[in-house]
Order: structure tokens, then C-alpha cells, then sequence
């Protein structure tokens, strides 16, 4: 794909943003297992980073995916996942939908100020009962007047300790169809600094990596909102998710890529100086051919993403591609990490290195947002070889 | 009024150099370059300046094309155009000739007033701005850490070894500006993309009526060389007193360090 030189500038303004807003408190934030969502978003609304794609009307860019991809790219330069994905989470995963498809109304109300960065998003897929099998969520929304009801809970809620609002995927007919009895509804965590009544932050969870994101486990017990905050058509929800999951796919792509390069790039400066057996340990062909093998790999996922990214920008269903290198790019940073970690010896093993961060955080790309089996199911489908089930005689 | 700002691309100091085998010139293929972070407090002073009181920022470069990269930059701040000045003959100039060449550029827009980085981190020559005072016979102050217009005239506070001073230029003039003067701001995205509408004009030496006899060079290049870099590894025994005298004779007489 051909960039033009506002696509390169906007790089280096975000990679120069990570450089000096993100990755000197990095440490800090880890450590505390949360950052200051609003404060760093606030400086990101400033710099109009976070509605590159979205609606002029609401304070985006109205540029397309294009530079919002260079943009994901350039987060991946942070010292750690967490930060890029609650930063994710805020343009490619929470939005997409509420700007595709959401009412002037509930634009001006809630991407506005997401775009500002005012107000930090979440996006309630998960729950405790369901990851993977999306369809099979069980928290519900019944009418009432003119409001939703809403009881159940959401699981592993990035931003949800700090978050101002829930892009809420949840049944509202009770039908049994489970890939049109769903509505996405805007739902406020938060209201007038206090929290909005019915919602309960349960726990915030303790994790292996992406520790400077809060991830929380949410609970909500007869809140009431408007019918007015649902997205578009009542029972497109599924449907509209399974759109908003393509941002999302090639957002773990695009951010992944940066951190890969960056471990390979560190592991030839470690073993390059470091020595064993009188010699340096980049020496040994078995070390510097594997970091030329995962190099090759690293530019051919980046290659497959902005191909998807091109799709998408052309307008074309970008679904297989942008699922291959969501898939591709989160094994890949599994092996990237375990293979550079391996040549860091006993330093790898150690807190203080980037690389054992990079093994830590690396390891959910092939969990959240479709697991590994998630994105093969999809690409089966898409290939016609994916079984049908038979019908219970 | 017209503000010019004089910006360089140079290498990042964080890159790694290597010396081409002509030990002449500096490998550029692995460097990764930016604005010369002095020019970038140059450029934001200019902007202030403009925000203030209204003003034509202009910035004004030498170099490849590529130099663009870091008008555009400049641009995406809030200057208004860029003058760019490239081609035959622009890639083997010393500090001499490229002052030459932009101080004629400088006339050429008219500016009353020059901000400039105090130096550029590549060859760190601290020439080039204040020859194009001399040469465009204009006042002059370097390493301003403040400065405040009063009309038509400059007031400026300048860094010296232990403390600073404080001067009166008269307008036009060349300033250099030192780091603590401000922070320089991000571009902003919507910036960046109205920053595509601005110009960025190109002249040749030739355009500017150049002679051969100014762009010649006031100094030959003889050789380039790295600091060097293996590890002395020189363990010193004794006592603590002994050890600490040997190490400063170490420092003094063998490294010349001190
Ligand atoms: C740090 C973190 C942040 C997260 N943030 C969010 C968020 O903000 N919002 C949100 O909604 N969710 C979030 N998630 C949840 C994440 O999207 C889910 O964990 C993910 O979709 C997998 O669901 P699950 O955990 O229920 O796994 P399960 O569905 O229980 O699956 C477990 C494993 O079984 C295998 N599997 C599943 N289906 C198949 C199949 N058909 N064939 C073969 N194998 C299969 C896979 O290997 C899978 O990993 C987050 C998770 C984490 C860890």
C-alpha cells in the first residue's frame, strides 16, 4: 500500500508521543497494574489520535483506515502491551460501531467525548460463561417504557476499572435465534464522577501480562438506560460485532509487529556482545539463522496485515485476511518472544529485561479478541471447508 | 512580519554511526534522522511568536529532498511555508557555503527576523547562523534561553558559563535558541493533514545567484574517525587513597579525559 507523507508524519508524531508520554512511566504503570487512562487519553484527544477514521461531526479525522493503521503500527513502539491495547480498545474496538451505525443523538453523547478523550470506552464482549462462543452470552436487556433494563456481567473488561462507558453486546429477544436476538447498547460506568447505579466493578483482575491495563470482571443488576442508547437496528448486534471485530483483528496485527522487531533487534544486541565458549553467542549459526527466520516471518505478516488494511480501505470484505493475520501475528509473537528469550539465558527470565515483558504480554494475542481456533473456524468457513453439524436425528 | 527558521535534518544521536570507507563521509544507509532538536525549539518560538502577535513563519532548509521531511514536520507545527534549497552542488558545501546559500534564501523572503537552533548535533559547527548575521549584516545573539519582542526591537536573554545576560537587539535580527526556552509541541493530526496544503518551494544554488567563489569551501575535510570504542579493562590495586590518585593521573595523562 502507498503511503503519503502525512501517513509518515503521523508516524513519527505517535512513535515520538510513545517515546515521551508512554514509555518513561511504563515501569510506574506495570508496577501499579493501572494507568492514568484519563490524563494520557486526554493528551491523545488533544492531538486528534484517537478519531483518525471517525465522523468530522463528532472531532475525528474522517481520514480512512489507512492512517489509523499507521497509528496501531507506531503504538507498538511502547516498552509494553498493555497501554497500546486500553488505547485500542478506545478507536478500533469500543467505537467502530457507535460511529458506524449510532444515532446523531448517541454520537454527540458518547463518541464525541471518546474522541476528545474525555470519556474512556470499554468493550463488553466476554462474560465468564462465554469467550469464544459469542453467540452464547447470557447477559440481557428486557424493555421497560422507553428503557432497557439491563442484568448479567462482563469478563475480562480492559478499561473497565476506570472506564466511563461499555459498548454492550447483549440478548434482548429471547427467542432462542442467538445471531439475531442481539442489540449493542452504550450503557455509562460512570455518571457525574460517581458510578452509575447498578453497575459494579466486581474485581479488578490480576493478570500475567498486560499488566499496566486494567481488566475488570463487571456486574450489572437492573441498570436503566434510555432505548435510545442501543446502536442502530435492535437484533444487528451480533451482526455489527462480528463488523467491529475486523478493526479490532488487524489492530493486534498492525501493534504487534513493532514489539517483534523490537525483541529481535535487542536479542542482537544482547548476544552480540554477549559471549560463551569464547566466542559471541550471536555467532553461533543456529542463533543468527533463527533471528533471520523470524525476521522473514515478521515481514511476512506485516505484508498479509496491510493487505487486509488495503481491502478494508478499498471498501472490499477484508474478513479472511484481516482473521489470517490476527491468527499469524499472535502466534508468531509467541514464538518471537520464546525464541529471543531463549538466547537471553538467565537475563531473559528476569522482570528487568523487555523481552520477558514481551513473552508476558505477547502470549494473549492468540487468546483475546478470537483465539487462535476463533480465527480458524472463520477462515474454514470462509475456505467452505468447515463441517456443518447434523442436525439430532 | 516575516520569521524565518533555519532547519536542518540530521542523523538521531541514537542511531549508530559508521564511517564510509573513504573515511570522509558518514554512512547514512542505517540512520534514522530527525530535526535538529535545538531547530525544534526554533520553530516552536517562531510559532509562539506568530500566535502571538501574527507572523509568516517560513522554514528555511538545505539538503536532499528528503529534507523535506522535516519542513513537513515544521509545517504540521504551525509554520506557514517552507523554502527549500537543493540540487547540484548542495551536498558538498561546509558551514561556509550553506550560510551563503541561506542567508541569499532568507533575502529572498524578506524576513526581519531569524530563529535558529544554537547548533546543528551533526557536525555541531555552530557556524552557519551566525555567519548569515555577518553576512546579511543583521544583529545577532546565540544560545537565547528568552525572548520577547518590544516593537522593533529583540530582547533577549543569552546563556553564559555560570549564569545569563541580557541584550537589546534591534530588528532585523539572527537569533539561536537553546534548549529551555520552551517545549516544542506535537503536531496535532488534524495539523498534520492541513499541513499538506502548504507550499514548500525549491531553489537551486543557481536560482539564488551563488558564486563559485562564495560557495567554496573555508575548510578541506581530511579525515573522519569514530571516538574509540574496545575497553581498556585496567584494574587498579592499592589502597583507596592510591587507587583514587592513580586513577586521576589514569584520567589526565592516559585518556586525557580530564
Ligand atoms: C487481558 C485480557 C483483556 C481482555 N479484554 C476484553 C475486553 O475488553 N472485552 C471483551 O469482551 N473481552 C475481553 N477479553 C476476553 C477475550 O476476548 C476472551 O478471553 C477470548 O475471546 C477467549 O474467550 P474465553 O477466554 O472464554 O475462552 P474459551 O471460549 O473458554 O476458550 C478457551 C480455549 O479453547 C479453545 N477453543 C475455543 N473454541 C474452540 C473451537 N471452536 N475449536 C477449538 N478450540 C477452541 C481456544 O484455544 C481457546 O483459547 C480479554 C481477555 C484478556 C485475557
Amino acid at each position: 500500500m502507498k503511503l503519503t507523507p502525512e501517513h509518515e508524519e503521523i508516524r513519527r508524531t505517535v512513535i515520538k508521543f510513545v517515546e515521551n508520554e508512554i514509555n518513561p512511566y511504563v515501569e510506574e504503570w506495570e508496577e501499579a497494574e493501572i494507568f492514568p487512562a484519563h490524563e494520557l487519553f486526554r493528551k491523545l484527544g488533544n492531538l486528534g489520535m484517537l478519531g483518525i477514521t471517525k465522523p468530522e461531526a463528532y472531532g475525528g479525522l474522517g481520514l480512512d483506515y489507512s492512517y489509523q493503521a499507521v497509528m496501531n503500527e507506531a503504538l507498538g513502539h511502547a516498552h509494553c502491551g498493555g497501554v497500546p491495547m486500553a488505547i485500542g480498545v478506545q478507536t478500533d474496538m469500543a467505537t467502530p460501531s457507535l460511529a458506524r451505525f449510532g444515532s446523531d443523538e448517541l454520537r454527540a453523547r458518547f463518541l464525541a467525548p471518546t474522541i476528545a478523550g474525555e470519556a474512556v470506552a470499554c468493550i463488553g464482549v466476554s462474560e465468564t460463561g462465554a469467550g469464544s462462543d459469542v453467540a452464547s452470552i447470557k447477559t440481557y436487556a428486557v424493555k421497560d417504557g422507553g428503557d432497557y433494563i439491563v442484568n448479567g456481567g462482563k469478563m475480562w473488561i480492559t478499561n473497565g476499572v476506570q472506564g466511563d462507558w461499555i459498548c454492550l453486546l447483549c440478548n434482548t429477544a429471547h427467542d432462542g435465534k442467538p445471531h439475531t436476538n442481539k442489540s449493542i447498547i452504550c450503557v455509562p460506568l460512570m455518571e457525574d464522577g460517581k458510578r452509575f447505579p447498578g453497575v459494579t466493578v466486581e474485581r479488578k483482575l490480576k493478570k500475567m501480562g498486560m499488566r499496566s491495563s486494567d481488566t475488570a470482571e463487571l456486574h450489572f443488576e437492573d441498570v436503566r438506560v434510555p432505548q435510545s442508547y442501543r446502536i442502530g437496528d435492535e437484533g444487528a448486534g451480533f451482526m455489527y460485532q462480528m463488523l467491529q471485530f475486523q478493526e479490532e483483528r488487524m489492530y493486534s496485527a498492525l501493534s504487534a509487529t513493532p514489539g517483534m522487531l523490537n525483541a529481535i533487534q535487542e536479542t542482537i544486541a544482547y548476544t552480540g556482545q554477549r559471549e560463551a565458549f569464547g566466542q559471541p553467542i550471536l555467532h553461533n549459526q543456529v542463533v543468527h539463522y533463527r533471528l533471520a527466520e523470524l525476521l522473514t516471518e515478521v515481514e511476512c505478516l506485516r505484508a498479509l496485515t496491510w493487505k487486509a488494511v488495503e481491502m478494508h480501505v478499498n471498501g472490499e470484505d477484508c474478513t479472511i485476511l484481516a482473521s489470517m493475520a490476527k491468527l499469524k501475528s499472535g502466534r508468531l509473537a509467541r514464538e518471537v518472544a520464546d525464541s529471543c528469550l531463549q538466547y537471553w539465558g538467565g537475563m531473559g527470565f528476569m522482570e528487568e529485561t523487555h523481552i520477558s515483558r514481551f513473552f508476558r504480554d505477547g502470549r494473549l494475542g492468540s487468546i483475546g479478541g478470537g483465539a487462535d481456533e476463533v480465527m480458524l473456524g472463520i477462515i474454514c468457513k470462509l475456505m467452505g471447508t468447515l463441517p456443518t453439524r447434523r442436525k439430532p436425528a | 512580519m516575516k520569521i524565518a527558521v533555519l532547519i536542518k535534518r540530521v542523523p538521531d544521536t541514537a542511531s549508530v554511526f559508521a564511517i564510509n570507507p573513504d573515511q570522509k563521509s558518514v554512512a547514512t544507509d542505517k540512520l534514522k534522522f530527525v530535526m535538529s532538536p535545538y531547530d525544534e525549539h526554533a520553530v516552536e518560538e517562531a510559532i509562539k511568536l506568530k500566535e502571538a502577535n501574527g507572523a509568516d513563519v517560513v522554514v528555511v532548509s538545505l539538503g536532499p529532498d528528503s529534507a523535506k521531511e522535516v519542513m513537513r514536520t515544521a509545517l504540521a507545527m504551525g509554520a506557514d511555508e517552507g523554502l527549500l534549497v537543493t540540487g547540484a552542488g548542495t551536498d558538498s558545501l561546509t558551514s561556509k557555503g550553506v550560510a551563503e546559500a541561506l542567508a541569499a534564501a532568507v533575502k529572498s523572503i524578506g524576513a526581519e527576523l531569524v530563529f535558529a537552533g544554537k547548533q546543528a548535533v551533526d557536525d555541531d559547527a555552530s557556524q552557519v547562523a551566525e555567519r548569515v548575521a555577518e553576512l546579511l549584516e543583521m544583529a545577532h545573539a546565540s544560545v537565547v534561553t528568552k525572548f520577547e519582542l518590544n516593537g522593533g526591537t529583540a530582547v533577549v536573554n543569552r546563556e553564559i558559563e555560570g549564569g545569563s545576560y541580557t541584550l537589546e537587539l534591534p530588528l532585523p535580527a539572527v537569533i539561536t535558541i537553546e534548549k529551555g526556552i520552551n517545549t516544542p509541541r506535537y503536531p496535532t493530526l488534524p495539523n498534520i493533514m492541513k499541513a499538506k496544503k502548504k507550499p514548500i518551494a525549491e531553489k537551486s544554488l543557481a536560482d539564488l545567484g551563488l558564486s563559485a567563489e562564495a560557495l567554496a569551501p573555508g575548510v578541506v575535510l581530511e579525515s573522519l574517525s569514530l571516538p574509540r570504542q574496545n575497553r581498556r579493562n585496567h584494574i587498579i590495586d592499592g589502597d583507596t587513597p592510591a587507587r583514587v590518585n592513580e586513577l586521576i593521573r589514569l584520567l589526565k595523562e592516559e585518556e586525557k579525559a580530564l
